[in-house]
Parts: C-alpha cells; sequence; structure tokens
C-alpha cells in the first residue's frame, strides 16, 4: 500500500514518569479510513500513549517521532493537536451539565459576529451536526438533562465542529447500555466511510471484534504486536493471549491457607446507580466468603466492583434496591457505616487521598479514626492509649516514620496505604474488603501488603480483594469471583483460573455462577 | 529528621525546643508565632501608652470588653474547623438579648430563669440553622446570611426597635466582678485565690504531662524547657493576678472573664479530647473518608451550628448585662471579629484546621489592637483600617510560608540558616517512587 494510506505513524514512543517507564519504544500506524483499537490491561500504556498524541502530554516530554498525514508534528498542548485534526473524546466526558447542546458544541470555539457570540449561526450548525450523529434532541437542551449516550453523541458532535480527521475514543461505551453503545459503533462506522479515522480504547473484546479493522496490542508499555482483523483471522481468544501474556514471577509470600465455613455472604444484591435511576449499577450480585480466605473481585474499570463493595459497606454508594447479607449465619442490616463497622466490616477504598485518609491528620489520629470508641472512657478519648496503639501499629506493619506524630501527607504511597490498612485493622473487622490495595505503590511496599492481608487471612478473617492486576489475584487469593457490567460471571478456585478465562468472564456476561 | 548536625541543626533544635514551651505541636505552628505578636503588640502599646496598656482599670476593661467577642470565637472555630461559616451570630446575639431584656421587663421573669430562657432560645434558632445546613444541604453561608437578616429584623420588631432596660441582678454576667471578701489586704482576695489556683496548675499538669510522657516513652522537650515554661507562664499569671487584684476599689476580675474561663477550658477539652471533637476536624479535613470511617457527618454539623447559637445567645446576654439594656444595634459586626480571631488565630478555611485556644489568641490580638488605638486616641476609621490590614498580613505570612514549604513562622525566621546549611533538604526524596502521574489510570511497574 501506498505510504500516503497511513495517516498516522508513532514511532518509537517512549514517556517517563519519574520513578515509572510509562511507554517503551511503542509503535503504531493507522491507516487512513480504519477504526484502530488499542487493547490492553489496566495500566499497559493506553492512556499514555494516547494522551502524547493529543498532546495532553506536550512534544518535548517523550521521545519519539509522531507523523500525522506525512508530517512530523510536535503538539505542545490539545490545542494544537486539535487544529490538525486529531480530537480525542476522555472517558470521563467533557461536557459542562448546565451549558445547553450547542454552547457545549462550541465551547472555547464560538462562531463570532463583531466580537459577539453569534447563536444563529451556532444553533444552525449545531443541528447540522446533530444530524450527523443521530441526534434529534433540542440543540437548547441542558446537558444534565439527557443520558450517557446521548452525551457521547454531542461528544461526536463537538468533534465533528472541529473538522476532525482522527478521533480517539477512549472507553467510549464504559458507561452505556447495549443499544447506546450499538448506536456510537454504528455512529463510528458511519464515519469511517466519510474518510474520518478513529482510534479506539476498549474493554469491550465484542465491540473490537466488530468494528475495528486493526489492533494494537500494548503489555507493560510496550508494543506487542499489531494485528489485522481480517487478514489474522482475530477473534476474543487471541486478543486476550496478546494482553494477558505474561508470566507469573515470586511476588508474593509464601502462605499456606487455613480456610473454615462460610461466614460472610452477600445476597442477591441489587444496586441503583445514585444519580441515573434507570442504571443497576450491581444486579442480583451473590458472594461468599469464608473465614481465612482471600477471595478476588475481578472486573475492568466500571464493572461495578467498587460499587458492589461500597454498597455493601453500609450502603455508601447509591440507592440499595434489594438483597441480603448473613453473618455467621444471621441476617444482618447494614444502613449506614457505623453499623457496618459495628457488624466488624471493613473497606479500604481504592481513592487512598480522597476517601481513605484525612491528609491534614496525623499519624496516629488517623488510625484510631475508624473506632475511638475502642480508646475512649464514653466520649473522652485517651490519648496515652491512642499513642501506644497506633505505636504498636506502626512497629507491626513497618511504617516508614520518625514518629506517630507526623503528618500522613508526608508519608509516601505505599506508607499511607499501611496507614490505612492500620486504621481499619485497628477496627477489629472480620471481614475486609480491599478496593485496590496496592494501586500506585512501588514493588517493595506491595509485597509488604500481600504479607499483611495474607496475616489477616491467617487470624481468621475473610478478605475480599478488589483488583485490576490479575497477576496480583492470581497470586494472593483463593478464590476469584468476576464481574462484569453489575452483576458476577463467574467463580472460580484460584489454582484452576487462568488469565485468558478470566479475562473471557471479565469481558462477556457468561451466566455460569457456582457460589461453592 | 536526618539534619546534619551542624550550628544550623542545633539552632533549629532549639527553636523546637523552644516551641514545646508553649505546646507548639504539629497543628498548631501559626498559634506560636501569633502568640509572640500578642505579645510584642502588648509591648509595643504599654511602651506607646506609657503603660497605661498594662494597668489595673485597662486590663479589666479590656477583658469585660471582649469576653463576648472571644466566647463567640470559641463557637466560630468549629464551625470553620467543620468547613463552614456563621454570619448570624452577632443578629442572633441581639435578638436573644431583645428577648431575655422584655422577659425580665414585661414578663417579670427572675433574671436566673431569663438566662436559661435566653439559652433555650440560642438551642431553638441552632436547631433551625443546624436543620438547613446539616439535612437539606444549604451552605452555612447562605443560611446564616438569611439568620442575619431574620434576626436583626426580630430583634426590631420585637423591641420597637427601642432600647429595654434590664434589672441589676442580671447585669451581673456582664458588669460583675468577683466580690470582696476575708480580711482586707488591699486586694481582691477572691482573684489572688484565683490567681495562685491558676498558677499551681500550672504547675501540676506540666508535671502530669511530663509523667504521661516518660510513661509513653514518646519524645519529648528537656527538663529545662518544662521548667522555663512553668517559669514564664506563672509569672505571667501572677502579674496578672496582682493587676486585676489590685483595681479600682470595687472593680477585680470580671464575672464574664469566669465564665470565658471556664468556656475556653471546656471547649478545649471538647475539641482536643473527645470523640466528638474528634468528628469536628474529621468532618472538615476530609467528609467523604469521615464518612466512610463511620463518622455521622449530617449530625457533627448540626451540633456544631447549633452550639454557635447557644454561645451566640450567652454573648449577647453578656453584652446586654454589660451594658444595662438591649437596644437595636447590639452585635451588628460581630461575626466579623469573631471570624477573623479565628482566622488569625491559624485555622484554614478550607477547614480541618483551627484550635480554641488559637482563636482566643487571636482575638486577644484583636481586642488589644483595638483597645491600643483607642487609648491612643486613634479614630475608629482608622483603627478598622488596621485591623484589616493585620488581619490580610497574619494570613497572607502564613499562606506564604506554607506556599514555600515552611509551616510557620519559625520556618521563616530559621530559612537562612537552613539555606546556608549544606544538607539536603528532605532526604527522603530521593528514594523513587512509583507515584501514579494520573491517580485515575495508574501504571502498573513491569515486574
Amino acid at each position: 500500500m501506498p505510504a500516503n494510506h497511513t495517516i498516522l505513524e508513532m514511532r518509537s514512543i517512549t514517556k517517563e514518569f519519574p520513578g515509572v517507564k510509562a511507554l517503551s519504544d511503542v509503535s503504531m500506524a493507522v491507516q487512513a479510513g480504519h477504526i484502530h483499537a488499542i487493547c490492553g490491561e489496566n495500566g499497559a500504556g493506553k492512556s499514555t500513549l494516547m494522551n502524547v498524541l493529543s498532546g495532553v502530554h506536550p512534544a518535548g516530554s517523550y521521545t519519539g517521532d509522531i507523523i500525522f498525514q506525512g508530517e512530523h508534528v510536535q503538539f505542545k498542548d490539545i490545542g494544537s493537536s486539535e487544529a490538525a485534526g486529531i480530537v480525542i473524546i476522555h472517558q470521563e466526558l467533557a461536557l459542562i451539565p448546565e451549558l445547553s447542546i450547542t454552547e457545549n458544541i462550541f465551547l472555547g470555539n464560538e462562531p463570532t459576529k463583531h466580537g459577539a457570540i453569534d447563536w444563529v449561526t451556532a444553533k444552525r450548525r449545531a443541528l447540522e451536526l446533530l444530524a450527523r450523529v443521530g441526534l434529534e434532541d433540542n440543540p437548547d437542551t441542558q446537558i444534565k438533562h439527557i443520558g450517557v449516550g446521548k452525551q457521547q453523541l454531542v461528544e461526536i458532535a463537538k468533534a465533528l465542529s472541529k473538522s476532525v480527521k482522527l478521533l480517539i475514543l477512549d472507553e467510549p461505551t464504559a458507561a452505556l447500555n447495549e443499544a447506546d453503545s450499538q448506536h456510537l459503533l454504528d455512529l463510528i462506522r458511519g464515519l469511517k466511510g466519510k474518510g474520518i479515522s478513529s482510534i479506539m480504547i476498549s474493554h469491550k473484546l465484542n465491540e473490537i471484534e466488530q468494528v475495528a479493522d486493526s489492533i494494537t496490542i500494548l503489555r507493560d508499555g510496550r508494543t506487542i504486536e499489531t494485528l489485522n482483523v481480517k487478514a489474522d483471522g482475530v477473534n476474543e481468544d487471541r486478543i486476550i493471549r496478546g494482553m494477558v501474556g505474561r508470566s507469573l514471577e515470586s511476588r508474593f509470600p509464601d502462605r499456606t491457607p487455613h480456610i473454615g465455613e462460610v461466614f460472610f455472604e452477600v445476597r442477591n444484591w441489587n444496586v441503583q446507580h445514585p444519580q441515573a435511576a434507570e442504571r443497576m449499577v450491581v444486579k442480583n450480585s451473590t458472594i461468599t466468603v469464608r473465614r481465612g480466605e482471600i477471595v478476588g473481585l475481578a472486573g475492568l474499570m466500571g464493572a461495578g466492583r467498587t460499587e458492589l463493595a461500597m454498597s455493601v459497606f453500609g450502603r455508601s454508594y447509591g440507592n440499595f434496591i434489594s438483597g441480603q447479607i448473613f453473618k455467621d449465619g444471621e441476617e444482618i442490616h447494614l444502613r449506614n457505616v457505623s453499623e457496618a463497622i459495628e457488624h466488624g466490616l471493613a473497606y479500604v477504598s481504592e481513592d487512598r487521598k480522597a476517601l481513605g485518609l484525612n491528609l491534614i491528620d496525623d499519624i496516629k489520629r488517623s488510625i484510631v479514626s475508624a473506632k475511638l470508641s475502642k480508646i475512649s472512657n464514653g466520649q473522652v478519648v485517651s490519648a496515652p492509649m491512642e499513642y501506644e496503639l497506633s505505636e504498636a501499629y506502626r512497629k507491626s506493619l513497618r511504617i516508614k516514620t520518625p514518629s506517630v506524630d507526623y503528618g500522613v501527607r508526608k508519608l509516601s504511597g505505599g506508607n499511607q496505604q499501611k496507614v490505612v490498612l492500620a486504621k481499619w485493622m485497628f477496627s477489629d473487622p472480620d471481614l475486609l474488603i480491599l478496593d485496590e490495595p496496592t494501586r500506585g505503590i512501588d514493588v517493595g511496599a506491595k509485597y509488604e501488603i500481600y504479607g499483611i492481608i495474607q496475616a489477616l487471612a491467617a487470624q481468621g478473617k475473610g478478605v475480599v480483594m478488589i483488583s485490576s492486576e490479575l497477576p496480583e489475584l492470581l497470586g494472593l487469593t483463593d478464590r476469584i469471583y468476576t464481574i462484569f457490567e453489575g452483576a458476577i460471571t463467574d467463580c472460580i478456585p484460584t489454582d484452576q483460573a487462568d488469565p485468558e478465562a478470566l479475562m473471557k468472564s471479565m469481558t462477556s456476561a457468561k451466566k455460569k455462577v457456582q457460589s461453592t | 529528621m536526618s539534619e546534619s548536625t551542624g550550628r544550623a541543626g542545633r539552632v533549629r533544635a532549639g527553636f523546637t525546643d523552644l516551641k514545646h514551651i508553649f505546646g507548639g505541636g504539629q497543628s498548631d505552628v501559626r498559634q506560636f508565632g501569633i502568640l509572640f505578636s500578642l505579645i510584642a503588640i502588648i509591648a509595643l502599646f504599654q511602651w506607646s501608652t506609657n503603660g497605661l496598656t498594662l494597668s489595673s482599670g485597662n486590663l479589666i476593661n479590656l477583658v469585660s470588653q471582649y469576653s463576648y467577642i472571644l466566647i463567640l470565637a470559641i463557637g466560630m472555630v468549629m464551625v470553620i474547623i467543620c468547613g463552614h461559616i456563621d454570619l448570624s451570630v452577632g443578629s442572633i446575639a441581639a435578638f436573644v438579648g431583645i428577648v431575655v431584656a422584655i422577659s425580665m421587663n414585661s414578663w417579670h421573669f427572675p433574671w436566673p430563669l431569663a438566662i436559661l430562657f435566653g439559652v433555650f432560645v440560642g438551642v431553638v434558632i441552632g436547631a433551625w440553622q443546624g436543620f438547613w445546613v446539616a439535612y437539606i444541604g444549604v451552605p452555612a453561608f447562605i443560611v446564616t446570611l438569611a439568620g442575619m437578616l431574620i434576626f436583626r429584623g426580630g430583634n426590631q420588631v420585637i423591641g420597637n426597635a427601642n432600647t429595654v432596660p434590664v434589672p441589676p441582678g442580671f447585669t451581673t454576667i456582664g458588669a460583675g466582678y468577683l466580690p470582696e471578701i476575708g480580711p482586707n489586704t488591699g486586694y481582691n482576695n477572691l482573684t489572688l485565690l484565683l490567681g495562685l489556683a491558676i498558677a499551681v496548675t500550672v504547675v501540676l499538669k506540666e508535671w502530669r504531662a511530663i509523667r504521661v510522657q516518660v510513661s509513653m516513652g514518646s519524645a519529648h522537650a528537656p527538663l529545662w524547657v518544662s521548667i522555663v515554661k512553668v517559669v514564664l507562664l506563672d509569672t505571667v499569671v501572677l502579674f496578672a493576678t496582682m493587676l486585676f487584684a489590685g483595681g479600682r476599689e470595687g472593680t477585680s476580675f470580671p464575672i464574664s472573664g469566669i465564665i470565658l474561663g471556664v468556656l475556653v477550658l471546656a471547649y478545649s477539652f471538647i475539641t482536643r479530647n473527645t470523640i466528638f471533637g474528634r468528628h469536628v476536624y474529621a468532618v472538615g479535613g476530609n467528609r467523604l473518608a469521615a464518612e466512610l470511617s463511620g463518622v455521622k457527618s449530617r449530625r457533627v454539623n448540626f451540633m456544631v451550628m447549633l452550639n454557635m447559637s447557644v454561645l451566640s445567645a450567652l454573648a449577647g446576654m453578656i453584652f446586654v448585662a454589660r451594658s444595662v439594656a438591649s437596644g437595636p444595634q447590639d452585635g451588628i459586626g460581630w461575626e466579623l471579629d469573631a471570624i477573623a480571631a479565628v482566622f488569625i488565630g491559624g485555622a484554614a478555611v478550607s477547614g480541618g484546621i483551627g484550635t480554641v485556644t488559637g482563636s482566643i489568641i487571636g482575638g486577644l490580638v484583636m481586642a488589644v489592637l483595638n483597645n491600643g488605638l483607642q487609648l491612643e486616641g486613634v479614630g475608629a476609621d482608622k483603627v478598622q483600617i488596621i485591623k484589616g490590614m493585620v488581619l490580610l498580613i497574619a494570613v497572607g505570612v502564613d499562606v506564604w510560608n506554607k506556599s514555600q514549604g515552611r509551616p510557620s513562622i519559625i520556618g521563616f525566621l530559621t530559612r537562612n540558616r537552613n539555606a546556608a546549611a549544606p544538607a539536603p533538604a528532605e532526604p527522603t526524596r530521593k528514594v523513587p517512587r512509583n507515584d501514579p502521574p494520573h491517580p485515575s489510570r495508574p501504571l502498573v511497574p513491569a515486574p
């Protein structure tokens, strides 16, 4: 094929963040009029690569070449990549809820006449653009009054208004239902017919198989392979093999599990999205946990893992619809967080800084914060007990700090996470739900945290561990549940699990739940 | 802190010890700086007014004139720690003042009952405002702005925009002094006893603190620090005692000062040592994290707003007692004095940070400044300008210091010395960390 059919070529892109090589010698090429998919696990470097391409990471902050429409380009910000015709649509939509569709489409790019905004032209052009994306709503409608699916279409209309040549879509269907997804995919295919190429990042492999012309697979910041969908006969299994084809190393402390009886069960759990009542974020899910067992909960981002965990933890997320919780054979009702703590539950959030810690507090106050009653006489907190007990946790968890009087803000991510773990161990839980407990933590601290988790299980506590890293779940857990679109799709003993089967259950609704 | 053991290190350690003298821990470093500012301001006015500032008469006047603002600052700091603001305190004080005055004047309530009635009205108003803030979710700024209008108007409607006098018994809480008892010593005996008791308590408290620290094996300052601290504090206490006890015949330490002292002790204890106090800081520091730790943030917000109104009621009654009548212009601008005191005293606008003692010191700075300028005959117009500048500069210096990575005025003082030291600023930073560049999309380093 002649070279002018390649609209975009990225050559040997390397991008480093302090301490992390996010992309290492990544190359890819997109043919004009193609839909090019990028696949990889969470953290494989997909988003970083797209941020390099769109100028979020400006030229100079990475090495390598970008050739767009036959020319070397160096984007210094999003504005310059958009001027060249590359538009990125992020997973979290960048629309302003209070503004109308028209205002959003032309935000930052308003048509003017004599220095004032020309609303007549704007509205006329908005109508044309909406027709192109198949949206029939009144362009004066506020964004907050239309659903997520339609908001995606507005994003695309906005991209079209900038005479886009290459459209980048980051998880475009993650928040959409089946019908909206299908409409969106059809639209992308339609745009392809009009000469607009797309790069699509998606976890939904069936969609990729359906619409993509070629696929680049990234793993650990490197290009693994580029597949041509038609020529190579690509299917989901083939993609998964490329994504997870990584050997497990001994990154985990040794452990002999001592697993007891089932003592905790969440049965037929249903939860609604807190804002959008029509969206069920957890659907009829059932999980059981035994004493001394580490249970994994595997799912892709947005699959409903955190939503399930937080809604169980005293209904701290979403609108509870139905379901039961049993502990030690009896049904318990956890209407708020303090009742959940009272009944021996602990939840370590995935967002340590926003939900896990009060960053302006010191270590000792953070450690005791979830169960002050334990060190209090009536309403009065005992300072000596606070110091003594938090000091004990500092020593046993090896939190690296000169003293427990230090502020948690000054600690590294790994040590902050140990403080969070200490906080919840201090509350004497029977069941710990750990949501991405090793996110953003270096390898050494990860090993220590794995050790802590194993020690908790050895004490007879139940642990539910949510993680985006399959190797972590395979190395640490005894049993793994997979969750997809809010529903539990499978439950596999870890010694019988393999990454490909798990990835398959995490990306498709297979109804075969065995609650062993 | 692996600071190089050079001269700079020793100087810094010396400053740290010095800080311990005034209980300067991590959270209240700014209090330490503001305490020095207070001492400096007192010294300046003492000099410029030829000793009038620290005279018996002026000191007694200072306490009874500003106690109600300081009482408001106690409640305000808790509101601000929680991340709110209360603009209605002056109007509530005026409203309760008129209601209490009328209850005695027209309904012939005995004055002790009237005080209880005033507190009750404060509770009702607080529950009203707390309900809107905590359970409906209207920002406190709006709720209390509304309250400011509502209760100011309420004062004028109920009092017919007139001044209502209060009976003599009631005035004790605002204009009364510790009574004369015992032999004629030339001083007020009760004030002397009170001062002695405080001086002894200071010694005992320090002694107990040292014992606790030793038993816990926690880091504590050297013994000389404690001795210097006790000697300094007791000198100040005894000096003040002599001044208060040696005032003009019939005057001594004001009753309103006693009420203030009791409230400061009680609320310091509540904010520092109780579960509720912890919850106030937790909600203000990170509401979501607090809720996920089982804190009922709505209840905390409700209680804090309610408490503020009760203290406003108290302040209003003390003011009415002091001025022997309740009027339509009472309490105008008090909210701003109280808020200024809290911020000068080290609280953060974003919430989660602040102390009762800090706010009292901040309030004293404003009080001494006001008082000293008045003694010098500076007009009220210029006093306002100066007070405004002090507020701006006090908070400005603090914010600027924080942005320089120095948490306090002491950090500012030791700045140049540290720059000369060859030691690396923060050795721990050298360890490479894998903090993700994007929190929402962590990058997993290849094993």
